[in-house]
This record gives structure tokens, C-alpha cells and sequence, in this order.
């Protein structure tokens, strides 16, 4: 399931409808990105997140699609929040249940990791008088890469 | 053919996207950077910069990728969700 939307989402209920009519899980593993202070700057108000309707839905698609081929994992959920967000926002919400937390772990970092270089999202801090582009890592191509190196989890 | 903008480099640009009915000497997304750099600036330097990431029909493509008529070209910068 992949959702992109404005609104806020609720962690909980999002676990709870792993668990629905679903005996056969036997753990569920989730990743919660909120929007922070960034490094030096603290006087952040909050970010603007952009993105490319119709792409990103195909690019995590994508992502989520490599994941079940990897792992023996049950379901998969990606939330991501566009628009305006406050600091201490909820931003991102990756979960994965499978039946033994092995496939879970593994699969939720991996999901973050490559949405991380492959979503088509695009990230602007706000401060009271700025607005700036947030210009990407290379630390985050470095952990996607990493998933290329070790092909067997 | 549709080419889209999206945004550090849209707003650069000052133009999210274009309608092209003549395609005929475009058969790559680097012929439509081509194009665009001979309008001036802000295209060249924008369009030059290094760091520009193209699409072709929503999937992940390379400058020298093939393009035809109908297709929804974009570019954009280096992705930064999550």
C-alpha cells in the first residue's frame, strides 16, 4: 500500500491493520521520519516537500516490488507526507511484517534506504526569512549501494 | 511530446512544463537540454550545471536514452525525501 498526502497519518493504526486477519505474522517492523533541526540551523520552521505525481507512486512501487523478491515478507506500507510541515512533523511512514523479524528489519531499511535516492521527493527548509533547496547526500547513495554489495540478505 | 520541471530547477527556470508539437530533431532527452541552452539563461547554466536527473514516462532514464513523439519528459534535480 502506498499513500502520498498531506495529512498527517497515525503509526498505530497503521500497525494495527498489519495485524488484521493476518495469523501468520509474527513481527512488524516501522520507520518514522519526522522533520528536525538541521545541523547548525536552528531557527527551522518547517520544510516544503515536493514531488512528481504519477512517478513517485511508480518509484516506490518499484522499491516495495524488490523488497517481497528479497525477503519472504508479508505486506508492505509506505506513507509519505507533501506540502507544508512543522518541525516534529511526521514525515515518512515505512512498515513491513513478515513471519519471523528477520525479513521485517532488513526489508523496512532497505524500502527507506533506496526511497531515499530513487522517490521522486524534493525537500525545502523554511525559515522565517529563507527558503532553501535541501541539496542531497552522498551518504545516503553510499547505504542504498551497500544493499548492491551484500545481494543475499 | 510534454517536458516537465520540478523543483530547485522549476523554479529556476520559472516554467514547470511545455507542450512541444515539433519533435522532429529530438530523439534524446540531451537533444531537449539542446534546445533549451539555445534560449540563454537561466537554461544554460540551469540546464548545464551537472546535477540535472531525467525521467521518461515516470521511470528513472540517462540524457542519452531514447525519446519519441508522446512522451512525458522531466527533469529535476538530485531526490531529497524521506
Amino acid at each position: 500500500m502506498i499513500r502520498i498526502q498531506e495529512a498527517d497519518f497515525n503509526v498505530q493504526d497503521e500497525l494495527d491493520s498489519f495485524r488484521k486477519d493476518c495469523p501468520k505474522i509474527g513481527a512488524i517492523c516501522s520507520f518514522t521520519g519526522l522533520v528536525r533541526e538541521f545541523g547548525d540551523r536552528t531557527d527551522l520552521t518547517g520544510m516544503f516537500l515536493e514531488h512528481y505525481p504519477g512517478m513517485t507512486e511508480k518509484a516506490l512501487q518499484k522499491i516495495i516490488d524488490q523488497a517481497y523478491k528479497r525477503w519472504p515478507i508479508n505486506q508492505v506500507s509506505v506513507i509519505h507526507r507533501v506540502g507544508k510541515l512543522n518541525l516534529s512533523d511526521q514525515i515518512v511512514f515505512v512498515g513491513v511484517s513478515s513471519a519471523h523479524r528477520e525479513a521485517s528489519f532488513a526489508a523496512c531499511e532497505f524500502i527507506m534506504d533506496y526511497l531515499k535516492v530513487e522517490a521522486p521527493f524534493w525537500k525545502k527548509e523554511l525559515t522565517a526569512s529563507s527558503e532553501t533547496w535541501v541539496e542531497e547526500k552522498s551518504t545516503d547513495q553510499q547505504r542504498a549501494e551497500r544493499w548492491q554489495d551484500n545481494p543475499e540478505p | 511530446m510534454k517536458v516537465l520541471f520540478f523543483a530547485s530547477l522549476r523554479e529556476r527556470l520559472q516554467c514547470d512544463q511545455e507542450e512541444w508539437a515539433d519533435t522532429t530533431d529530438i530523439t534524446s532527452p540531451q537533444d531537449i537540454i539542446n534546445r533549451l541552452v539555445k534560449r540563454g539563461e537561466p537554461w544554460e547554466s540551469a540546464l548545464q550545471s551537472g546535477k540535472v536527473l531525467v525521467s521518461i514516462n515516470q521511470e528513472m532514464a540517462q540524457l542519452n536514452s531514447h525519446v519519441k513523439a508522446g512522451d512525458e519528459i522531466a527533469f529535476f534535480p538530485p531526490v531529497t525525501g524521506g
